[in-house]
């Protein structure tokens, strides 16, 4: 199927938006627009970062998501408490893949699930004694742990617990930084506003904790990757990139992170921002506290990458510039192999995303490294700075949606025919049984790195092997296929 | 006859525990088997049954337990004056947790053990003043208290909070079945107060059920940790209590309320010389300013 033009992407939204009741089909046309990619402001064509509609599927996730899920989860050497009932903690362990080395529950904690396990006379009588409880007996069973930081759940911040206190006092009792956060889930109108806290809250707590210290030797490369979070180990094939081109990585936000590290970062030359959405925040406190400078980078697929890595080569001196043009000869011909062998496997194919955070915009490029065109993407919790910067990205007249429902979704991909769906684990055997290719690009469906040359590698196999598995073949009884089909189907599989 | 579960609610201070200890300790002497659930965590509505300084309370027992499943219904319900039986939900201490959520915690667990079922012919529940959250309107829930007394004086604010509080029956009464059964006036001895709480009633679609006079002897009693029926049965305060069990018993007015607006409420407050006449020109203006014009 040919791309479709304006005016067709534009009664495709129409279409959908009919079954909607007034209300609804008003408020949800703002969420969905044909991207121009002459137009600077995404506000004049698309809304965001707006509460959900309730009755409709949503897939986003709360405040404590976006902030022990995402942000303070994978600091490593850290124990996050999920204060609170059982649940939470115990549904977000472990889930997001972000990859780290070290000895679980020795020195480093990340799979595990510390939580408060709240029950009604804790409701009633407020949580902080236990909490204090807690803490203390962490610290007897896990000395190694350099910090705590309390996620709140919900009930926290219905019956006004001062975590603050407790966390003051037990700070200076055991002599370790302890952070509040209240990420109670309730508050925002999806995980974003969890990352704002999650970083308000590192703004607060930790990185001033060296202001005054200066035993650190801080080096003219130093730098520090921010928002990558190591899934399936995507910082790591990130950080060698850096490393070859002479730059010092100080600190990993926060995938295979540790306190120290975040600690240290104020200390670093240039920030390179990998996830814009869930630590800008950060980043823009570090740029007016200390005047370190940011930029967001790309690191999938080699175009981006050699893009990327250019730019932040541009910062540093000559050395750093050549390092970086040496570090992309050093590898071409290992990406122009990949090309070679899944391009003509994967041209022409076509790709709809719908994801959160920074992929719905950076993984483009790598589909069309190998040829392939993104035709619809969208976010999960995007404000209107990220759509901004993805329109750009993204072809004339395709689709763009905003917290998008189950039904557009299901309706758009009937309509658009793509050949690959990249989401989340919900979505991703609703549209396999439509028949249609998936991956699932919250964690990698459980591969990755996808980041880097190494990672390009990894991407390119899984995408080839989603979309060319014999599987999709089979998908028609053999009673319901055609004479013709019937004959294609013996000459494959002969 | 089948089970009355009645709730008393009012303005914090307006003399609700005291109130309803001394007419629950009326309807004993009347024979009838009543239980008194207290539902503020201060734990002071059932210590004039059981001379007590304050009961153990449900959740701070199933706290010291471990939860309240650990409880069982002897450990909490306590047998007082006259076979009153007495629980009080209780709660934490001001400034922590959720009491709200006490209450419901303690009333689900009374249901669940049986507390309702042993032939009562009363169940008074003793609310904390201001019904803050949802926890605090549980007594007046579906298949709780079908009766509301609201317990007031002649004082504007006392006036003002049942005003407040019959907004709240009218909520749930369309829900459920509960009705307001009538304004009991605790005297505060100000100018005309039965006249004015008898129109306030009558504005509200309902009844001044009594007039309690007051009297020192409650006090007392109060000191003594006992009723005045308890107390000194001959006094003339405790026939008013007893008078008011029986008008309890025979009460058969229970309506939707009609909460007034604010206007009818101040024009009532002004009829009886509680209130000025408004005057839109000294709104905002200060002592010096007024000085000055």
């Amino acid at each position: 199927m040919s791309a479709l033009t304006r005016e067709e992407t534009q009664a495709l939204i129409q279409e959908v938006l009919e079954v909607y009741p007034e209300k609804a089909k008003k408020d949800r046309a703002k969420h969905l627009a044909v991207n121009d990619p002459s137009v600077e402001q995404s506000k004049k064509c698309i809304i965001s970062n707006r509460k959900s509609l309730p009755g409709v599927m949503t897939i986003r996730g709360c405040a404590y998501a976006g902030s022990k899920g995402v942000v303070w989860g994978p600091i490593k050497d850290m124990i996050h408490i999920s204060h609170g009932p059982v649940g939470c903690g115990q549904y977000s362990r472990a889930g997001r893949r972000n990859y780290y080395v070290g000895h679980t529950g020795v020195n480093t904690f990340g799979t595990m699930n510390f939580t408060s396990d709240f029950q009604e006379k804790d409701i009633v009588f407020g949580g902080d004694k236990k909490l204090d409880k807690l803490i203390t007996e962490i610290e007897g069973l896990f000395p190694l742990s350099k910090g705590l930081s309390i996620q709140s759940e919900c009930p926290i911040g219905l019956i006004g617990d001062d975590i603050e206190a407790v966390a003051k006092k037990k700070s200076k009792e055991l002599d370790k930084p302890i952070v509040p956060v209240r990420c109670e889930g309730f508050r925002g109108v999806s995980q974003s506003l969890g990352h704002h806290i999650a970083n308000d809250s590192i703004r607060d707590w930790v990185i001033g904790n060296r202001d005054g210290d200066h035993a650190f030797q801080a080096g003219p490369y130093d730098v520090a990757v921010i928002g990558d979070y190591n899934i399936g180990g995507d910082a790591w094939s990130s950080r060698i990139l850096l490393e070859e081109m002479g730059l010092r990585v100080v600190a990993q936000w926060s995938g295979d992170g540790t306190l120290s590290e975040m600690e240290l970062t104020p200390k670093v030359k240039l920030n390179l921002i990998h996830c814009y959405r869930s630590m800008n925040y950060i980043s823009r406190h570090m740029e007016e506290k200390y005047g370190i400078p940011w930029m967001e980078y790309n690191f999938f697929g080699p175009t981006k990458i050699a893009e990327s890595l250019r730019r932040i080569a541009a910062f540093f001196d000559e050395t750093i510039q050549a390092n970086a043009e040496r570090v992309i000869d050093k590898y071409r011909a290992e990406y122009e192999a990949v090309i070679a062998k899944y391009r003509p496997r994967l041209e022409g194919r076509r790709v709809m995303l719908y994801v959160g955070g920074l992929r719905p915009r950076h993984v483009i490029g790598a589909y069309e490294d190998l040829g392939m065109e993104v035709v619809g993407t969208g976010y999960e919790f995007a404000h209107n700075d990220d759509y901004d910067r993805t329109m750009k990205e993204m072809g004339n007249a395709t689709l763009l949606y905003d917290d998008i429902t189950g039904y557009e979704f299901e309706e758009f991909v009937k309509k658009v025919k793509p050949d690959l769906v990249g989401s989340g684990i919900k979505e991703k055997y609703i549209f396999q049984k439509m028949g249609i290719p998936f991956r699932q690009m919250h964690s990698w469906d459980y591969s990755g790195p996808y980041h880097g040359y190494d990672g390009f590698a990894i991407f390119a196999r899984d995408m080839d092997m989603t979309i060319n598995n014999p599987c999709w073949r089979t998908m028609q009884a053999p009673w319901q296929q055609s004479a013709e089909g019937e004959a294609q189907t013996m000459a494959a599989s002969a | 006859m089948a089970m009355r579960q009645c709730a008393i609610y009012g303005k914090g201070g307006i003399g609700k525990s005291t109130t309803t200890q001394n007419l629950v300790a009326g309807l004993a002497e009347l024979g009838k088997k009543v239980m008194i659930v207290g539902c503020d965590p201060k734990a002071d509505s059932t210590r004039l049954i059981l001379h007590a300084k304050a009961q153990n309370t449900i959740m701070q027992m199933a706290a010291d337990a471990g939860s309240v499943e650990d409880l069982e219904l002897e450990d909490v319900l306590k047998v007082g004056y006259g076979n009153i039986k007495c629980v009080e939900s209780g709660g934490p201490e001001p400034g922590v947790g959720c009491a709200g959520r006490g209450v419901i915690t303690a009333i689900n667990f009374l249901e669940e053990e049986g507390a309702y079922e042993d032939d009562l012919d009363f169940v008074f529940y003793d609310v904390l003043g201001d019904v803050v959250c949802g926890g605090f309107a549980m007594p007046i829930r579906e298949n709780k208290a079908q009766e509301i007394y609201i317990v007031v004086s002649g004082e504007m604010m006392a006036m003002f909070a049942a005003n407040n509080i019959a907004k709240g029956i009218v909520k749930y009464a369309s829900s459920g079945g509960v009705r307001l059964a009538g304004l009991i006036c605790n005297s505060r001895n100000t100018a005309r107060e039965d006249e004015l709480i008898t129109e306030l009633a009558r504005q509200l679609g309902t009844q001044m059920i009594h007039f309690v006079p007051r009297d020192n002897v409650v006090q007392r009693a109060e000191i003594r940790r006992m009723t005045v029926i308890e107390y000194d049965p001959k006094a003339k305060q405790a026939d008013e209590y007893r008078t008011l069990a029986q008008k309890i018993v025979d009460n058969k007015m229970f309506v939707i309320p009609t909460p007034i607006t604010m206007d009818a409420l101040e024009d009532l407050l002004m009829d009886f010389g509680l209130m000025d006449g408004e005057d839109e020109s000294i709104v905002g203006k200060t002592a010096a300013e007024e000085l000055a014009a």
